[in-house]
């Protein structure tokens, strides 16, 4: 036990600062994945709400796409599809051989694109939640498109999509689990490594798990915080104290 | 696009696709029956209920990759485990590969259960009870069939997402579609047409799947169709 404690240590024989450092990881993955997520998710939901048929089209046939796709296999595609791409572009260039490409920026793009199809069913729910009145005044009143997604589409939508977009991110962490097969260290690539080196197996993945589990629960808290605040002032619901 | 290359290469990734399928359909199935234990569990008792909570609480906070890995290396770091009678089948990728899906399906699958079991009425249970039903019988002719038609679109979409964790079963060694793709691509550099092809499987089979499902919930709920449809049929 002893020697578990000193080896998930910050001491010199330890593994803390490797194991920190990929928690941090990914924490930076998953953010950028979910911005990214929510920026592609909020065009898709307006594509699909104020769109023309062929765009709404598009939207919908994009999210069916990415929701029957694995996880696993959209990386893949990014990472490996993406250095084939990149070397045969450096080969018109004159250069020989593959050419390696981030696996952070593959990562990012392979889990935003997933995601986004996810929040942009989350977001279009949450816009037809509006009651058609509030937009009517709103209009009436004289306000332009972005003046009026800006006071008051995104604040009464985001406040109904904070639920379905806090599961989001519970998916995009998990999700980010899988960037480590293209060997950006993140958190179960830093606990692989620490696993292999020291033979510990067990307790470094369960060290990992730990990491994962703390990530999730202290966002789940925040977000269940947000929640709480973004209801301020609205009259209480049944089931709500 | 070279045809001729996909021509060749689609056939050998459908040659993974009874596997997939095999991981799939025993996950389902595993994970089915231990989260029914678990709503067993859940019913018990308080201590009971809060080993449940507990159970998804670990199993649906974890990445599911975290969790393969943990049984099938992690498992092998105990001597005792190594020595065991189980070591036989525990060394083998593809029983550490299905155990861990069955143990996460379980998690989610016993959420999706409790959601159903909750929304069936108070007042159908009551008047199954005072027309006499015993407690087998109300269990399997009024609350099972409830809340299994009320769960029905979000285990569907469980079942999909089961059938897409089964790619992660490549990483330790498996040879489902997902593998069968990646040593593919490690022989002919051509990432993007073998990776594309195996996406155009997973498509096809989820969509088929969400189809059937959509069929099912329809048929199980002749109440909600228009007049017109139901006349028609």
């Amino acid at each position: 036990m002893d020697d578990s404690l000193t080896l998930l240590g910050f001491g010199p024989e330890g593994w803390g600062h490797a194991l920190l450092n990929g928690g941090l990881m990914t924490l930076t993955v998953s953010g950028c994945a979910f911005a990214f997520g929510l920026g592609l998710g909020t065009l898709l939901a307006w594509a699909r709400i104020a769109g023309a048929a062929p765009v709404q089209r598009l939207a919908q046939g994009y999210g069916v796409v990415m929701r029957g796709i694995p996880d696993l296999l959209v990386i893949y595609l990014f990472y490996f599809g993406g250095r084939q791409v990149a070397s045969a572009v450096a080969k018109q260039f004159g250069h020989v051989g593959p050419v390696e490409i981030s696996g952070f920026a593959a990562g990012c793009l392979a889990i935003g694109l997933l995601s986004g199809a996810t929040q942009a069913e989350v977001l279009r729910g949450a816009f037809h939640a509006i009651a058609p009145g509030t937009l009517e005044a709103a209009r009436v009143t004289g306000m332009g498109r972005w003046t009026m997604f800006r006071r008051i589409i995104a604040p009464l939508a985001l406040r109904t999509a904070l639920p379905g977009l806090g599961n989001q991110w519970q998916s995009v962490i998990k999700e980010s689990a899988l960037v480590s097969v293209t060997g950006l260290v993140e958190t179960l690539r830093a606990v692989t490594v620490a696993a292999n080196s020291t033979e510990l197996p067990f307790l470094f993945f369960l060290a990992g798990g730990a990491i994962y589990l703390v990530i999730t629960t202290i966002s789940g808290f925040l977000f269940r915080i947000a929640e709480w605040r973004s209801m301020r002032g609205q009259p209480a619901t049944v089931g709500r104290g | 696009m070279d045809f001729a290359f996909i021509a060749q290469v689609f056939p050998k990734l459908l040659a993974g696709l009874p596997l997939t399928l095999l991981l799939a359909v025993l996950s389902l199935l595993g994970g089915g029956l231990i989260a029914l234990g678990l709503s067993g569990l859940r019913a018990s008792s308080w201590i009971g209920a809060r080993v449940a909570d507990f159970y998804v609480y670990i199993f649906r906070g974890t990445p599911l990759l975290i969790q393969i890995f943990l049984i099938y290396y992690g498992l092998a770091q105990f001597p005792a485990v190594r020595h065991s009678v189980f070591w036989p089948l525990l060394r083998e990728p593809y029983v550490c590969a299905l155990l861990s899906l069955m143990l996460n399906d379980a998690a989610y699958t016993s959420e999706i259960l409790r959601g159903g079991l909750r929304a069936v009425p108070a007042g159908a249970i009551e008047a199954a009870r005072v027309a006499g039903m015993t407690r087998l019988t109300l269990l399997r002719r009024i609350i099972l069939p409830l809340a299994f038609r009320q769960a029905l679109p979000a285990y569907g979409a469980e079942i999909t997402s089961m059938v897409k964790a089964t790619s992660l079963a490549s990483v330790v060694t498996l040879m489902e579609v997902t593998g069968i793709a990646r040593a593919e691509v490690s022989e002919t550099y051509r990432a993007i047409e073998v990776f594309l092809c195996a996406a155009v499987i997973y498509l096809v089979l989820v969509t088929v799947i969400a189809r059937a499902v959509d069929l099912l919930e329809d048929h199980l709920t002749p109440y909600r169709r228009p007049t017109s449809a139901r006349s028609v049929a």
